[in-house]
């Protein structure tokens, strides 16, 4: 028996030695999209990036696949949302990794949340409001100056993370604050006839957009974060627009567009359906060109 | 009359006097208003401007204290990666069922297969099964840690089973983790879930065969994840092995696993994952069995002592269209497990001379199943299970008694599901079996409901 184990552990212990895949690169795992267009940005070169979700995906829905916790494994920073976005995948994966330099308090571990404000902190927890996050609203890279203090943030992390290349890294954010500064600028001017229109949202995923665009909503299809519309609410949203008619509705392609279609055949509001995220083929400035050129084409 | 004249004079006086005096002066005054009139409108530009210099002042100012107040949040939040706000992270499960069987249950037996641990059929009717509570948290940088109580009642009382008490290293370095406690072995694709995360209400066929639903031991397991892209994973567990379907005291370590794990992704909307397990007892001591009913006799407990040893495979196969498995999405998996036994089986309470055979058992089996998310929070899945087995021993006798005879029966069965999903949180099944467990087929209808208070549980693959 004692002979069995030995070999056991013999064989444990050629497998932990053998050699790991030495990169020079940073591996960055990025839970989402957008966070890995912004490290793309800053890290350039000197980073290799994967992004867990597409801009298709639900990331609050993911499971902690074989090859997630394969690439986690690797990685020598994690940049995912957090606010309680990933709860039901990144604790799991975290510790299937058994990579200690990503977990919670590792320079390693970045959680984009933690470095601005969140709108929409309940009053009340109570799992009978839906999918109500403790922390308020994670949807935070809808806002280009929420990013901005993100980056801000991650460009001291990537520092931190790999002294050697510390300047290298100043440089790209500090060329990026200017590009994005100006980016902003631009938006706003262009976006000011969108101020004090009224939308209506599928779910409750545009606050940020709603608050740097001064969109108001007028209606939420999703009775609670989360649960699915009834066709009760449905004719009582229905009946709420009939007073107060809204000028588009908003939702994300990787939303379930059901109840959308049918409002949008009863109302004749126009639909935007918008990526939620960066696409793989485009960068996070194209992405908010198009987001904002899609809101004032539906005018 | 003398006023009248006065007035009269006083009022001719003016009217004479007026034309005199604008000639000259209100040139003099409209050059003064308009110079007035030019000053103000400068002081008014001048503060205008000083206002919307203001406005701006205090837009920046407030954009400052925006970046400040951004700063200081930063500094108290807490991490937003945890599952929950409370330390430890509380869950319990809620677990009840009616159900409803054409056969009576407690006559359930699986011909060629000594029935042991919790295998068996639940109670007609309405009843609760495991009603688990789980603890678990980050215990500090290096350990996270897990306790799960699971209380359910057998033949009328009430009993709280530790069901899981374990300590997991965290980021341990080059791929390695460690854990040690009382655990679900790492065996077989199922094995490792919570029941209450299976997709069907019962256990596959060839699980409740070989473990009694579910292996879990006290001991060790090492795990090692290659640092590759595809993922790769082997694995070893020592475990004390007194718990079935090992049996006895050992010194030192009773039972052993090695696994490997490998699985990956095909694009973005398919995945999957193939498992290697074994698993052996070299000693297993006294392994008693419920074996099967006498009909209310006083019952003779067959006993098995040996060495056992299986091994099995798994395939896990997923689709989501995009990857997206909200709104729709499949799962495949297939499993198959061998045991072969070598020893002794004995029939205990046998009377003076106690009833032994030698015994040379071999049992396989295997299930497939799918689920299919049609719609968001609507599931529905089929099951196919079926067993097969050739014991031999000295004594035909013995070995039917305890089980071990297939009775020429091939036990197979047939299930279906539908399910419905209102949230992540609460799970409610309808599921029919055609069960051909032995050879009075029994057809067994579940209406069982999972639901979950407290913190998030984990999306496992």
């Amino acid at each position: 028996m004692y002979k069995q184990i030995k070999t056991h552990l013999f064989v444990m212990l050629i497998f932990s030695l053998w050699p790991s895949n030495s990169h020079s690169e940073i591996n960055v795992f990025a839970c989402e999209p957008e966070w890995a267009s912004l490290v793309q940005n800053l890290g350039g070169s000197k980073v290799s990036v994967f992004s867990a979700t597409t801009a298709l995906q639900d990331p609050h829905h993911i499971q902690v696949r074989p090859s997630l916790i394969a690439k986690a494994r690797r990685a020598d920073l994690l940049i995912c949302t957090g606010a309680e976005l990933e709860v039901g995948w990144l604790p799991l994966l975290l510790r299937k990794s058994g990579n200690g330099k990503i977990l919670t308090g590792q320079p390693g571990h970045f959680m984009s949340a933690d470095h601005v404000t969140l709108l929409e902190k309940p009053k009340l927890l109570d799992r009978s409001q839906g999918d109500v996050h403790a922390d308020g609203n994670p949807h935070i890279h809808l806002d280009p100056n929420r990013i901005m203090l993100i980056a801000e943030a991650l460009a001291s992390t990537l520092s931190r993370i790999d002294p050697d290349n510390q300047s290298y890294y100043q440089n790209n954010w500090i060329s990026f604050k200017e590009t994005w500064s100006r980016a902003i600028a631009k938006w706003e001017q262009l976006s000011q006839s969108l101020w004090g229109k009224k939308i209506v949202v599928n779910h409750n995923t545009w606050v940020y957009l709603e608050n740097w665009l001064k969109l108001e909503r007028v209606a939420t299809l999703e009775p609670k974060p989360g649960i699915a519309p009834s066709s009760a609410h449905l004719a009582q949203v229905l009946a709420e627009l009939k007073d107060n008619q809204a000028d588009m509705i908003l939702y994300a392609t990787y939303q379930n567009d059901k109840a959308v279609r049918w409002l949008a055949d009863k109302t004749h509001i126009p639909v935007v359906a918008l990526d939620f995220s960066v696409s793989s083929d485009e960068t996070l400035f194209q992405w908010y060109e198009m987001i904002l050129k899609q809101l004032l084409d539906s005018k | 009359m003398r006023k009248k004249f006065l007035v009269a004079a006083t009022i001719a006086a003016i009217s004479n006097i007026n034309p005199v005096w604008a000639k000259s002066d209100i040139e003099a005054l409209r050059k003064q208003v308009e110079a007035l009139k030019k000053d103000y409108e400068q002081r008014i530009n001048a503060l205008e401007n000083r206002l919307q210099q203001a406005e701006e002042n205090t837009q920046l100012a407030q954009q400052k204290v925006e970046q400040v107040v951004n700063k200081i949040e930063n500094t108290k939040s807490t991490s937003s990666a945890g599952q929950n706000n409370f330390n430890p992270a509380v869950s319990v499960i809620l677990d009840g069922r009616y159900a409803d069987y054409d056969n009576d249950p407690d006559a359930y037996e699986l011909p060629g297969f000594m029935l042991g641990n919790e295998a068996g059929l639940g109670d007609d009717g309405f009843s609760i099964g495991h009603t688990e509570i789980a603890f678990s948290a980050n215990i500090d940088d290096k350990f996270y840690g897990k306790a799960t109580l699971a209380i359910h009642d057998h033949k009328g009382e009430t009993e709280t089973d530790l069901e899981e008490a374990y300590i997991q290293t965290l980021g341990l370095g080059n791929g390695l983790t460690v854990k040690a406690g009382r655990f679900y072995s790492a065996i077989g694709y199922l094995n490792e879930q919570h029941e209450h995360t299976w997709d069907f209400a019962d256990a596959p066929l060839i699980y409740r065969g070989l473990f009694g639903n579910q292996l879990r031991d006290d001991g060790l397991q090492i795990t090692y994840l290659a640092a590759t892209d595809l993922f790769m994973q082997v694995g070893s567990e020592l475990f004390r092995g007194d718990r079935f379907p090992g049996g006895g005291d050992h010194d030192g370590v009773g039972a052993w696993t090695v696994f490997a794990n490998i699985g990956g992704d095909i694009g973005i909307e398919h995945s999957w994952q193939l498992g290697f397990n074994h698993w052996r007892q070299n000693d297993v001591d006294d392994r008693t069995s419920s074996g099967h009913s006498h009909g209310g006799a006083a019952t003779e407990t067959p006993s098995f002592s040996g060495d056992s040893k299986i091994s099995s495979l798994d395939l896990v196969y997923k689709w989501a269209p995009n990857g997206n498995p909200t709104s729709q999405n499949f799962k495949f998996q297939f499993e198959y497990f061998d045991r072969r036994e070598d020893g002794n089986i004995s029939m205990f309470n046998s009377g003076p001379a106690e009833e032994v055979s030698t015994y040379d058992g071999q049992q396989d089996g295997w299930y497939a199943q799918a689920v299919y998310q049609f719609k968001p929070h609507w599931r529905t899945g089929i099951r196919y299970d079926r067993l097969s087995s050739n014991n031999k021993g000295s004594d035909d006798d013995v070995l039917a008694e305890a089980g071990l005879d297939d009775k020429g029966h091939t036990p197979e069965r047939y299930s279906a599901m539908l399910e419905w999903l209102p949230s992540e949180y609460s799970r409610i099944i309808l599921q029919f079996n055609r069960d051909n467990s032995y050879e009075d087929a029994d057809n067994q209808i579940f209406l069982q409901y999972t639901h979950t208070l407290g913190s998030h549980g984990a999306h496992q693959f």
